[in-house]
């Protein structure tokens, strides 16, 4: 059955919604209310696609294509493969999760707020579904203006640098990526990322690199992330690392890797020696962190790190394991970033040293933070551990000493989160955290249990992903072929 | 004795002659008119002549499908011509819409008494202007090429100090008299050095001779082609010949500033393509350096200079020097691609600029007082629907995809890189990231600071209380404006078929 409408209703219906949003003359409740519900009618499509992908067909799926601007080849091309329709979802879920929480915690000005989260929804299931280089630039970029005025409106006090940093930083790597589009694409005669040859130029794989390595981001690129995760609100936070930086990783698996073969080989030690940097500093910077968001905003640095291994690995079981991390990893941050909103709301504070001993009496706040906590430290039988397994699996089919630096950064990861766990769970109470801090209330039970429900579903079968995201038995001849 | 009178094509000049004809008529009004009714009557005599101009541009467009010299070789009826035409008329209506309810001196405090003294004239200046800039993208030799641009610009001077009793009005007046008296001088006389080589006046002899006579490099041809260039970046308001640029943008009335920023611009660089392609291409590898060049330094001093800035008209007025050079690396390539750039990015730009312009003008009439970034604060709270159309072309000009600044960066950097200038979409890519900041810096003052912050300079009359006067006809352009800017995303294609029959006219 022809379903391939779904694609672009995917992008284009919560770009209508905020539209119609700032049209509206709603009240508050009604224009989060709203918010909401294109939200879950979002998540609602996302499953008809899903249920009508087919795992057994090789190629592009549920694909439109339109003319957009012909003569330089040029078009509006959209659909899916399995490894973008997991990250699609991954979207969809967690914007829904984050537009809750706005909702639940009553943002001020709303319609401007819910109208740029449903822009930020929209645009990066652009990026995911986006098969032309320049559809796929313009929506990368149009991620950027809603998180610009969402963490520069709603940010901390120190917000006003971080998003210039952000920016800055981030507009840098893709205003570079920008030129070595137009060089690609002017060469090969097309900017289609179907029809498009591979190519063996080396500046142009650095250049899209780039932009990735910003966006992902990888040690040493990094330099916007911890006041970027800091200042943001809690709910853009964890869609920054949830999400945005996935596109980064997407980025580096559908461009870099799969068109520009000869330069991945070429460069693979360099980026496999960034991604183990990456991994082993970011955790060791997140055992230091003195608050909840650096541990998790450090941690995340640490996960890309990973997952750029697993996919510089060019292995089978690298690639998997890649894909599986990310969809695992982007659920645990939204996760962790909301369960630091509901403790920054309790105690106004995220620093370690005023918090302590919020497990007793508070039983939902406890549990949920320690599964996630214990799903993120790869636990045996979680679905980062089996993420995590796969990539140093691929990995160390590549070389074992690549697998030796992850193993090692792994135990790490125990490290800062059970340090996590027990400085705002256990300890002696915390001086900030008085007896009126009530337990997650509903609302925010409502937001969460499901995040946490869905990697409980991906530890016990990982294998819906890990297996269901590169046609064929062999990934690395999946991106080999180009996904043809 | 029997003079012989060359034949016109009247329809071919019709667009020039009904704005020349509405120009009178405004200029009647302010004799004929009763005072009470002036304004609108003048209002409505420019709006008759800007939609009758854009009818009968299209008109043309349509019937023009084989480009030819008119009134003895002296205009050109063509698409290239009509084009320009369309955008120019279109920014002159959104600015009649502007000037409906723009008052002499600071905002609606201003004497009563006296707020409606020029508003004829004001009409009758800028439908002249456009007239001159209509012909001026057609003209077809270098005697109605000068003859035009002074026509244009000495209106243009007029309208800068047309509020005298406006802070900085008659120096933004004089300052742009001089200076642009001296850029058209340079044109002149690169013309006449052209002429002396050539023994000809018009665009096609001028080609045919040097090819025929082997003038290449010809001192006279080179030095020549030299001033020309000095002199059109005059009105283009490219580095380093912009320095009346700032001034003048943040002296000038805003009104007026809105459309000297859009239309000039449009009307310099549409002629400029014309001329370098048509009476120099053999002299491409010249030229094309000369404006590759101009276009770096524009980028740099344009995208550096407005960092620093505090008044938004002069960030605005830097921008417009850095977005020339975007155009410029457009026609710097001298190909079919990069005049197709060169038309499709000036039609996002032209709206763009005009509407930003627009916005301030709004913001200054309710504070009384320049428009600085301190005292936006608040903006865009205040007036959801002019603070969203601001970002949107603030965003816009950084070529981030909210409006088609974004294809036409996009265009432009493919022109330069097909015409083998990779480091001229370096240099490109550069500025864009250096214009960022202070793209972003006037989101930043709109939004991220509450009302509460806003700081006035002394003897300004801030609204107190109440809400802000709903001016409905600045709205209105401030709205077709965006939809023109964020519809050229998405109408890529039929625009550049349009572009692209334009440029078939030009011997590219």
């Amino acid at each position: 059955m022809n379903a391939s409408y779904l694609t672009s209703i995917l992008i284009w219906l919560p770009i209508a919604g905020a539209v119609l949003i700032w049209l509206l003359p709603l009240s508050r409740y009604a224009t989060g209310a709203l918010a909401l519900l294109i939200s879950f009618a979002e998540v609602g499509f996302w499953i008809k696609q899903a249920a009508h992908f087919d795992f057994s067909q090789p190629g592009l799926q549920m694909s439109e294509r339109a003319n957009w601007f012909g003569e330089l080849g040029v078009s509006y091309h959209v659909g899916v493969y399995g490894f973008s329709l997991w990250l699609v979802g991954l979207t969809v879920v967690g914007m829904a999760a984050c537009t809750g929480y706005g909702f639940w915690v009553g943002r001020e000005r709303p319609r401007a707020y819910f109208g740029l989260m449903l822009l930020l929804t929209g645009a990066t299931v652009g990026v995911f579904e986006a098969q032309d280089l320049l559809l796929f630039y313009a929506f990368f970029e149009a991620m950027l203006i809603p998180l610009y005025i969402l963490i520069g409106v709603w940010g901390g006090a120190r917000r006003t640098e971080a998003t210039i940093k952000f920016v800055i930083y981030t507009m840098a790597g893709s205003l570079i990526m920008l030129a070595a589009i137009v060089s690609y694409g002017l060469k090969a005669g097309t900017f289609d990322l179907v029809d498009g040859p591979a190519s063996a130029s080396r500046w142009l794989f650095l250049g899209f690199m780039l932009a990735f390595v910003i966006k992902a981001p990888l040690f040493p690129f990094h330099g916007w992330l911890p006041e970027a995760y800091r200042e943001a609100p809690p709910e853009i936070a964890a869609v920054l690392s949830g999400v945005i930086a996935k596109a980064g990783l997407y980025g580096m698996l559908r461009i870099a890797i799969t068109k520009f073969p000869d330069p991945t080989s070429y460069y693979r030690t360099t980026v496999l020696a960034l991604a183990a940097a990456a991994l082993v500093y970011g955790s060791l910077l997140a055992f230091r962190a003195p608050d909840f968001r650096g541990v998790v905003a450090y941690s995340s640095l640490a996960q890309s790190g990973l997952i750029t291994l697993g996919l510089f690995a060019g292995t089978d079981l690298g690639f998997d394991g890649a894909v599986l991390q990310m969809v695992a990893h982007g659920l645990i941050s939204i996760s962790l970033f909301l369960i630091a909103g509901a403790v920054e709301r309790r105690t106004s504070t995220g620093e370690f040293r005023l918090l302590g001993g919020m497990a007793r009496g508070r039983p939902a706040l406890a549990t949920l933070l320690m599964t996630v906590g214990v799903i993120s430290l790869a636990v045996p039988g979680s679905a980062s551990f089996a993420g995590e397994f796969l990539i140093l699996a691929g990995v160390f089919q590549r070389d074992w000493w690549w697998a030796a630096i992850g193993a090692g950064a792994i135990v790490l990861a125990a490290m800062y989160m059970l340090r996590l766990i027990s400085a705002v769970l256990h300890e002696a109470r915390g001086s900030t955290v008085s007896d009126a801090a009530l337990d997650l209330r509903p609302g925010e039970l409502a937001l969460v249990v499901p995040l946490v429900a869905g990697l409980l579903f991906l530890s016990a079968w990982p294998a819906g992903i890990s297996h269901h995201s590169f046609f064929g038995p062999s990934p690395a001849a999946a991106v080999k072929s180009g996904f043809k | 004795m029997t003079l012989n009178t060359p034949y016109i094509d009247w329809f071919g000049l019709s667009p020039v002659l009904t704005l020349i004809g509405t120009a009178f008529a405004a200029l009647l009004c302010a004799v004929l008119v009763p005072r009470a009714v002036r304004r609108i009557a003048a209002a409505s005599i420019s709006a008759i002549g800007f939609t009758a101009g854009i009818v009968l541009a299209v008109w043309l467009y349509v019937d023009s499908a084989s480009g030819h010299t008119i009134a003895a070789g002296a205009y050109y009826r063509d698409r290239w011509t009509s084009l320009g035409q369309v955008i120019i008329f279109a920014v002159g209506l959104g600015t009649t819409l502007l000037a409906v309810e723009h008052v002499p001196g600071w905002g609606r405090e201003a004497d009563r008494a006296r707020r409606d003294d020029h508003v004829a004239e004001f009409f009758a200046l800028l439908l002249a202007s456009a007239a001159g800039m209509a012909f001026f993208v057609g003209s077809a030799n270098l005697i109605t090429l000068f003859l035009s641009l002074e026509w244009f610009s000495i209106a243009l001077y007029v309208m800068c100090a047309i509020d005298y009793d406006l802070e900085g009005a008659l120096e933004a007046g004089l300052k742009y008299l001089v200076v642009g008296s001296f850029g058209a001088a340079t044109l002149l006389f690169g013309s006449a050095l052209v002429y002396g080589a050539t023994g000809t006046v018009s665009f096609g002899g001028i080609a045919s001779a040097i090819s025929s006579q082997g003038l290449t490099g010809d001192t006279f041809v080179v030095v020549g082609i030299a001033l020309m260039v000095a002199g059109l970046g005059f009105k283009m308001s490219a580095a380093p010949f912009h320095m009346w640029t700032p001034d003048v943008y943040e002296g000038a009335p805003t009104t007026v500033t809105a459309w000297m920023s859009s239309a000039t611009k449009v009307a310099a660089l549409l002629l400029t393509f014309r001329v370098m392609t048509t009476a120099f291409p053999d002299n491409q590898h010249l030229w094309g350096w000369a404006f590759a060049i101009i276009a770096t330094i524009s980028l740099a001093i344009g995208n550096f200079a407005a960092l620093v800035q505090n008044n938004v008209k002069r960030i605005l007025a830097y921008s417009a020097i850095a977005q020339a050079g975007f155009m410029l690396i457009g026609l710097s390539t001298g190909s079919a691609l990069g005049g197709r750039a060169l038309m499709y990015y000036l039609i996002p730009y032209a709206a763009s600029a005009f509407g930003t312009f627009a916005i301030v003008a709004a913001r200054e009439r309710e504070l009384g007082v320049p428009v600085t970034l301190d005292n936006l604060a608040g903006f865009g709270w205040e007036r959801p629907f002019l603070g969203v159309a601001m970002w949107f072309f603030v965003f816009g000009f950084a070529g981030l995809p909210l409006t088609g600044g974004f294809v036409g960066k996009f265009y432009v950097f493919a022109a330069a890189y097909d015409a083998g200038w990779a480091w001229l979409v370096i240099v490109g890519v550069l500025a864009t990231l250096v214009s960022l900041y202070y793209y972003l810096g006037i989101v930043r003052a709109m939004y991220m600071r509450g009302p509460e912050e806003l700081q006035l300079q002394p003897g300004g009359v801030a609204v107190s209380g109440g809400a802000p006067a709903k001016e409905t006809l600045l709205q209105l352009a401030v709205g077709a404006a965006l939809v023109v800017a964020v519809g050229s995303l998405f109408a890529v294609e039929p625009l550049i078929t349009l572009a692209r029959h334009a440029v078939s006219s030009l011997p590219v």
